[in-house]
């Protein structure tokens, strides 16, 4: 378990580099405006960067063993269907969520 | 104090409402999954407060947990808190006045910030109507987030498999950010780099696949630059991206 000076540090750490993205450009706008690369990154970086997260989430699923993936690949697919279906964040996240829970408790327990 | 002749309060509660109905939720979620990665309640408002930003507060909790170095959890900051860089483009902080003010509107710039701070007709965006935005925004999130971790911590167990919310919470991020580019190359390129990442450095996964996504979207860049220098079509007068972004770089 982590120790409370870790988690402080690793807080402060955080808050330090997210305040410096968030208030930096303030001062120096002119060269990021002006830099077609930069304008590049901002609009290819984020579903970039999500679709990382998604299988960072997933990396420790075993492809070999238990149910190899099952209940994760289908609660992933039900989640992207709803989400294209209804456009609605937070009901895409608890239908798959509630979804994943329920099969990995009970049915494929 | 003098009643402006819209109570920016009021209006910042309305402006934030659907925000609110979103946010409450997830902080609950959020609360839940600290509790259940054993860590005190009282971690999740601190969280809320040190870190502020949705995602990369889920994220936080595995990466503490796993006892990632700090060199590390700032790289992985920069790389997912990377898109706050541009909204300093066209949040309207000018009309934000006063020292403190602005510190809290900058620390408090989170995507539903951003959003919502859009919405504000530019005739009402005062410093007031701003900042009980963005207060409000962050109230939702902290309670949320006590909410989740009171619920934690009287439930005599918590479900398995709680954590999947983060994950269908990046693919619903993955799909709307997918909504704005319309660029299918994208996000099959940071896949290939996730999977690449993932055999050759697992300890190191996250890190790792963004500096390789980060590295292929810089050589996409170089491609697109050449392709119209060869072209030729570029109108007279436009500066030359390539130019421009050294310049940038170099500044």
């Amino acid at each position: 378990m982590p120790s409370t000076g870790y988690l402080l540090a690793a807080l402060t750490t955080i808050l330090v580099v997210t305040f410096a993205l968030r208030a930096l450009p303030f001062a120096v706008l002119e060269p990021l405006r002006a830099s077609t690369f930069m304008t590049f990154l901002a609009r290819y970086m984020p579903v970039g960067v999500m679709v990382v997260l998604v299988v960072y989430t997933l990396k420790d699923v075993s492809l070999t063993s238990g149910w190899r993936g099952f209940p994760e690949a289908v609660a992933l697919l039900v989640t992207v269907a709803v989400h294209l279906w209804r456009r609605n964040a937070l009901l895409s996240i608890v239908v798959g969520t509630a979804l994943y829970v329920l099969l990995v408790n009970t049915v494929l327990a | 104090m003098p009643v402006p002749s819209r109570r920016p309060f009021r209006a910042a509660a309305r402006d934030t409402v659907g925000v609110g109905v979103a946010l409450v939720p997830l902080g609950v979620a959020f609360g839940l999954l600290v509790v259940d990665a054993g860590l005190a309640w009282w971690w999740a408002p601190l969280f809320s407060v040190f870190i502020y930003a949705g995602s990369l507060e889920f994220l936080a909790i595995g990466l503490v947990v796993a006892l990632t170095p700090l060199a590390q959890i700032a790289l992985a900051t920069v790389l997912v808190n990377f898109r706050h860089v541009f909204y300093a483009l066209s949040f309207p902080l000018h009309a934000v006045r006063g020292r403190a003010a602005r510190t809290y509107s900058m620390y408090a710039l989170t995507d539903e910030a951003y959003a919502l701070a859009h919405h504000i007709p530019p005739e009402e965006r005062t410093t007031a109507r701003i900042l009980w935005m963005q207060v409000f925004c962050q109230s939702y999130w902290v309670l949320g987030g006590i909410l989740g971790a009171a619920l934690g911590e009287v439930l005599p167990s918590i479900p398995s498999g709680m954590g999947f919310a983060l994950t269908a919470l990046f693919v619903v991020l993955a799909i709307d950010a997918h909504r704005v580019t319309k660029d299918v190359p994208s996000p099959l390129m940071a896949l290939a780099c996730a999977l690449v990442a993932l055999l050759v450095a697992p300890g190191q996964m996250l890190v790792v696949a963004m500096l390789l996504y980060l590295g292929a979207l810089t050589v996409r860049y170089r491609i697109a630059v050449r392709r119209r220098h060869r072209s030729h079509l570029d109108p007279p007068g436009e500066p030359d991206p390539g130019t421009t972004d050294e310049e940038a770089e170099h500044a």
